[in-house]
């Protein structure tokens, strides 16, 4: 780092090297004097050292030697048993194929609508609501610093009126539907049962998941509004909420996506989302939860990036890893609080603005990965993402990609398929190894809040993504059409969002400001302001809110009044 | 007597909070031996106006991935134009449809870095483009 870091401390990152103490059979250093070594004086290997994508050193052969001492049935365990290490389910794909759930979202709630029922009408399992940058800090589309972002990176949404609309004829007690936002994650939730209610659904069966994770907001995307303090009362609220109204919804997607999406190496992206995974754990149970009531509510998403089997092995590795810390750290004895769930997404920093339909094999491999890895659900890039959101035809190539997978190459047919292989599993412990040192070090920092704001995720991620960029500037890693085999191509027809989104959001805000009770709006607001001064769970006070078209903005400019807005030290 | 070095302020205009290719950016550039102020997330252009000026830099480099660049950028070209920032070199990276590329230079913007660009290719524009000191 070229300028000097203030007022933290340096630690080097804990080291991500292979297996040291090898002892290789008689057969294998026969092998090796015999067949390998004549190999290599004739003809040398392509390099010198080869590695991950994220730089994890990668031996030229794997054996028995590898594996630890022990019986594999022990250190493995079978699907659906603990460890996890094979899956969560003892039928996996062969019982339930994994949730077909693209993210969708642009320009007005009308426009989603559409892209919505479209997608159900190919035969997607479940929905993913993409939300735009207002929405997500926020701002209502008529705010002064929502101007030329309305409707751009998601759908705008500013009031429950619009969200109404983003569901309508679409009957929530029969679709699972995820929605990807977290500093407003309580206010958007009080919309979506808000209109549950109205179409008459028991929230008891609503089925779906809130973003709401904070702790990477602060780590990686950077969408944050209030301090980490009442950010975190915020999540636990709608813990709390979720477990006695509605049990099957998950009120949490502990992301590592943004984490890789940001820069950071595949162990970092492991253990920086568990360790969030145990802080929320923590704050849980300091608020006073049953963690066997609330832990199985928790789910996970990881990011499926390009290089094939450490991306495997950090899905089996995650598993193990929840399942270790809840049984030893925290006694728990609920079976469900054990078993790691995730929704994985396709890497979108992967995809290429060059030759773009390139993207369309990146993301079929990445796909893969995930499904060989155990995912619960799946969305998949479209070809053209390195430049807009998707058309339809993008999205819908990207959803085919997912049904290839799971109807015609038989992967599907067996569970774990790789499990045993000495590669994968060797790999699997590595990946494990490495993130635990990484965990161990959080808890020495007193934990990820302390962590972060020391910016130790932060620095070590930026850190690893300019490792990258330089390994790409010197052609050391190769991507295809960038920095090596490329060629000339005509641009591709992309998305274009209409800029007068931003004009029919403020008129439609304009209207609503007039047709609903400024006294029964202001009394709510009021309500919700004193109620964040003190310790009383805000859902119910958000939820009648809503339920008075009260807009984001204003709910989230009645909590900034009381908690402040959070500036991260930028580090570079 | 040694060079002065370039001045670069390497910003991130709007809402998005999206800082790998800023950061990158603000690191190569530093060292390649550049002065580099980063402004940190969601700089409005009067933000970013006012920290050119006031860092008198030779240089100002935007990172927009939103797809808000037709809103931010006039903006931010019309401000250093009233304040009399007119030898400023301003570069956008980021995602920006070819369409858009001829009204952004048309209107002073002196380069677009699409993604996939070299560190390398940056610096070498920036020390073509800025005379030594």
């Amino acid at each position: 780092m070229s300028e000097k870091s203030k007022g933290t401390t340096q630690i080097a990152p804990p080291a991500e090297t292979s297996s040291a103490h090898r002892a290789p059979s008689a057969k294998e250093l026969a092998w090796q004097k015999n067949t390998l070594q004549p190999t290599l004086e004739k003809s040398p290997e392509r390099q010198q050292e080869f590695t991950t994508i994220s730089g994890h050193p990668i031996r030229r052969l794997y054996t028995k030697a590898d594996l630890p001492n022990g019986d594999p049935e022990t250190n493995l365990g079978f699907p659906g048993d603990p460890p996890y290490t094979r899956g969560i389910h003892s039928t996996m794909h062969r019982g339930r194929l994994w949730t077909m759930r693209q993210f969708a979202g642009f320009g007005t709630a009308e426009d989603t609508n559409q892209r919505f029922r479209y997608l159900l009408a190919q035969g997607q399992t479940g929905l993913s609501t993409a939300f735009d940058l207002p929405t997500l800090m926020g701002y209502d589309s008529d705010h002064a610093l929502s101007e030329g972002e309305v409707g751009k990176c998601g759908v705008a949404i500013s009031s429950l009126a619009d969200m109404e609309v983003l569901f309508d004829k679409i009957p929530l007690a029969n679709v699972t539907t995820s929605m990807t936002i977290n500093s407003p994650a309580a206010v958007i939730w009080a919309m979506y049962l808000a209109v549950a209610e109205n179409q008459g659904a028991d929230w008891k069966k609503l089925s779906g998941t809130l973003q709401n994770d904070i702790l990477k907001e602060y780590i990686a995307q950077k969408e944050y509004i209030y301090p980490p303090e009442p950010s975190m009362r915020l999540v636990i609220d709608t813990f709390e909420f979720g477990v006695k109204n509605t049990p099957k919804f998950n009120p949490i997607s502990i992301s590592g996506y943004h984490i890789r999406e940001a820069g950071s190496t595949a162990i970092q992206e492991l253990a920086f989302t568990l360790r969030d995974g145990l802080e929320y754990v923590e704050w849980g149970m300091r608020r006073g939860l049953d963690i066997d009531e609330f832990v199985p509510q928790l789910s996970f998403f990881f990011n499926a990036h390009s290089d094939f089997f450490e991306e495997i092995a950090k899905y089996r590795a995650a598993r193990r890893i929840w399942h270790k810390a809840m049984v030893e750290r925290y006694k728990s004895k609920n079976p469900r609080s054990w078993a790691l769930r995730f929704h994985t997404q396709t890497a979108g920093c992967s995809l290429t603005a060059q030759q773009p339909y390139n993207n369309v094999v990146r993301t079929a491999i990445q796909a893969l990965a995930a499904v060989l890895g155990g995912t619960q659900s799946l969305h998949t890039n479209s070809l053209d993402e390195a430049w807009a959101l998707p058309t339809e035809f993008a999205a819908t190539i990207a959803l085919r990609t997912q049904q290839i997978i799971a109807h015609e190459t038989g992967v599907t047919n067996t569970v774990d398929p790789l499990g045993g292989s000495y590669f994968v599993e060797t790999l699997t412990n590595e990946v494990e190894h490495g993130a635990w040192e990484y965990i161990d070090r959080i808890d020495a920092m007193g934990g990820m809040v302390a962590a972060i704001e020391r910016s130790y995720p932060q620095r070590e991620i930026a850190e690893a993504s300019y490792r990258y960029q330089m390994a790409l500037d010197k052609k050391e890693k190769i991507m295809v059409g960038v920095n090596d085999f490329v060629s000339e191509e005509k641009p591709l027809d992309i998305l274009q969002i209409d800029d007068t989104v931003g004009h029919r959001q403020a008129d439609r805000l304009r209207k609503l400001r007039v047709d609903r009770s400024k006294d029964e709006v202001a009394r709510r607001l009021t309500a919700l302001r004193t109620a964040a001064k003190g310790k009383d769970n805000l859902m119910p006070f958000i939820y009648d809110a809503v339920k008075s078209y009260a807009t984001l903005g204003e709910i989230c400019d009645a909590m900034r009044d009381v908690f402040g807005t959070y500036e991260e030290v930028a580090i570079t | 007597m040694p060079e002065k070095k370039i001045r670069v302020l390497i910003a991130k205009p709007g809402l998005d909070g999206h800082d790998r290719g800023a950061k990158v950016i603000a690191r190569a550039l530093r060292d390649a031996g550049m002065e580099v102020i980063y402004t940190g997330l969601r700089q409005t252009p009067e933000m970013i106006a006012s920290a050119a000026i006031q860092e008198d830099v030779d240089v100002i480099g935007l990172s927009i991935l939103s797809g808000a660049h037709n809103t931010i950028c006039p903006q931010l070209m019309k401000l250093l134009h009233e304040k009399g920032m007119n030898d400023v070199t301003v570069l956008i990276g980021g995602i920006i449809p070819a369409a858009d590329i001829p009204a952004l230079k048309q209107s002073g913007i002196a380069e677009i870095f699409l993604p996939g660009t070299s560190t390398q290719e940056i610096v070498e524009f920036i020390h073509k483009r800025i005379p030594r000191h």
